[in-house]
């Protein structure tokens, strides 16, 4: 297969809602085989651009074609070739399993022989087989999460679109989705995915833009993006009383900016020997009568990335605080 | 040509399909909206019932009623069709239709049919009840056949409009009561509950001259003889309605998100 094979293209999208420029001047590429993620806070505009790919909304301006085919002129052209699974598991309640696949593939216009064939084997791949004739109602969430999925393969699409596939899912559930989008791609199919979590776009994603206030703030693969930042992030954390002293003191050590996670408060700086970096602080709070609550050195992760890419001032980077205590 | 039409008829076939399972696995829709217009029936015929048969000797209230009841019954029930698109919209299902190689008018006529038939099973359960409550025909069984057709019809190219709103409104509790500002003064400034010429002068104008009281006065003459010539009316009605609102909710529901 030709990994350099362009699959999605979209060239300066702009989407005004009024003053909220929800997309203002997207660019990506997207290769085939590939998985690309959108990683970004709520109202970033992720959903607006999936919408966008799957014909769901019209861009003001800017140029978006999948296999070469112009969303805005070949809609239904398009629409045979993508599958959509949107954020919110559209799956009708009232519906069991096996006839919201039978009803998609009949909307696919999928023969009846075929449709049944196909949802028989969606329904045994996504594990659904025991619940297939219970409707969606009595469903847990990874269950229903699994049956939209489903839904976007019935027409055997080339491209999917998957919007935040799973958020609010527990993290075993997670992972068993995790495994079955790998093997979606494996097949040969392109993806493109929505995130809030960071871990999620390291551990799918070949490809990733970090999208803040409908722009692209970084783009590259996800060892570009941490070796982008290359250096050592060290992290202090301290009483509140302290805390704007130790940011003085920290930013004139590091002779760099400083990064405040906004949830726990931790001030972090970068250096290229960290070990070093952290004596250096550590003495001179010493100095100022200042005993640090917690102290840690470590490798950039893309958390990281993202708060450095994103700023500590935006509210949203607050949706997406560390993961955890050291 | 022939390839799309029916294709386009397959997928309002899956629409209606999914529809009526919604009606089906949630009985407590039909059960309430057929609860609400048996309401409606006992309490006129009984709170007003006395006082319109004193006025005019001899007549049974009931024989006045029903056929209103018929008409208030399936304009009611297309204030129902807003809801479930606008509830469909807020889910996503839309969402997953209009990402799917299907035919967008699908989904309002899918809902515009399944609802008609929902409206179909209450008018005739209003039938069954007016019967019990002692309405008696006075005319054949075409003529029974051709006054639920005009109900059904009205109500049907009435759905459109409702629906119509619904694209427009896009919030379901803001719809409904939009929806009663249609409705109420068409079903109640109308020959439904008493005779028109018991209002006042300027009132009978409007209500004369709009379609709920054509409606009405045509299935009356229908169900218990009379002259039918206003039938024609009504039919023109409709087709107007749905010749109108068809093409404006179907390009308004490719503009709705």
């Amino acid at each position: 297969m030709d990994k350099k094979q362009t699959v999605i293209q979209v060239k300066n999208v702009k989407k005004y809602y009024g003053d909220v420029k929800a997309l203002d001047g997207i660019d990506l590429r997207v290769d085939k085989g590939t998985i690309y993620g959108l990683l970004g806070p709520n109202g970033a505009g992720k959903t607006t651009l999936v919408r966008v790919l799957a014909t769901l909304i019209e861009p003001d301006s800017g140029e978006v074609t999948v296999n070469g085919v112009d969303v805005k002129h070949h809609p239904t052209k398009i629409r045979r070739m993508i599958g959509l699974a949107g954020q919110f598991a559209a799956v009708d309640d009232f519906l069991t399993g096996r006839e919201t696949l039978m009803m998609v593939a009949r909307l696919y216009h999928v023969p009846k022989k075929e449709a049944k064939k196909r949802t028989d084997e969606l329904l045994r791949r996504l594990s659904l087989s025991d619940a297939a004739d219970r409707p969606a109602k009595t469903y847990s969430g990874g269950m229903r999460r699994r049956l939209d999925l489903g839904a976007s393969l019935v027409g055997k699409p080339e491209v999917l679109f998957l919007d935040e596939p799973t958020t609010g899912l527990d993290p075993r559930t997670r992972q068993e989705l995790w495994h079955l989008i790998r093997e979606l791609v494996d097949e040969g199919r392109t993806l493109l995915l929505t995130t809030q979590y960071l871990e999620e776009a390291d551990a799918l994603c070949d490809y990733i833009s970090i999208i803040d206030r409908g722009k692209v703030v970084k783009q590259g693969t996800t060892n570009e993006l941490k070796s982008s930042l290359g250096r050592d992030v060290v992290e202090v954390k301290v009483e509140d009383k302290n805390q704007d002293e130790t940011l003085k003191i920290m930013s004139s050590v590091a002779k760099c900016d400083t990064i405040v996670d906004d949830i726990t408060k931790s001030i972090s700086v970068r250096a290229a020997k960290g070990a070093d970096m952290l004596v250096k602080i550590v003495t001179q709070l010493e100095k100022a009568g200042i005993k640090p609550k917690d102290l840690s050195v470590h490798r950039p992760s893309l958390d990281d990335v993202f708060l450095a890419v994103t700023g500590n001032k935006s509210t949203s980077s607050s949706k997406l605080n560390k993961r955890g205590e050291k | 040509m022939m390839k799309s039409f029916r294709m386009t008829l397959s997928d309002i076939g899956a629409i209606v399909r999914r529809n009526i399972m919604r009606f089906r696995r949630t009985p407590e829709i039909i059960v309430f909206s057929s609860i609400q217009p048996i309401m409606f029936l006992l309490l006129f015929n009984y709170v007003f019932g006395g006082a319109i048969s004193a006025a005019t000797p001899g007549a049974k209230y009931i024989n006045f009623l029903l056929p209103g009841i018929m008409a208030q019954t399936a304009l009611f029930s297309t204030l129902q069709t807003p809801i479930a698109l606008i509830e469909d919209l807020d889910k996503g299902a839309i969402d997953r239709f209009r990402s799917l190689p299907m035919s967008r008018a699908a989904v309002l006529a899918g809902r515009t049919f399944a609802d008609s038939m929902r409206m179909t099973f209450i008018v005739l359960i209003m039938l069954v009840f007016g019967t019990i409550l002692g309405f008696r025909y006075q005319a054949g069984g075409g003529k029974l056949m051709a006054a639920l057709g005009i109900v059904l019809l009205f109500g049907y190219a009435f759905s459109w409009l409702t629906a119509t709103l619904g694209m427009f409104i896009r919030n379901s509790e803001a719809v409904q009561t939009a929806g009663f500002l249609f409705v109420f003064p068409l079903t109640f400034a109308s020959s439904a509950f008493v005779p028109v010429d018991t209002m006042p002068n300027w009132l009978q104008v409007f209500s004369r001259n709009q379609p709920v009281t054509q409606l009405i006065n045509s299935v009356r003459s229908l169900m218990l003889g009379g002259p039918t010539d206003q039938v024609w009316i009504i039919i023109t009605w409709s087709l107007v309605i749905m010749a109108v609102f068809i093409p404006l909710a179907i390009w308004k529901f490719g503009k709705t998100v």
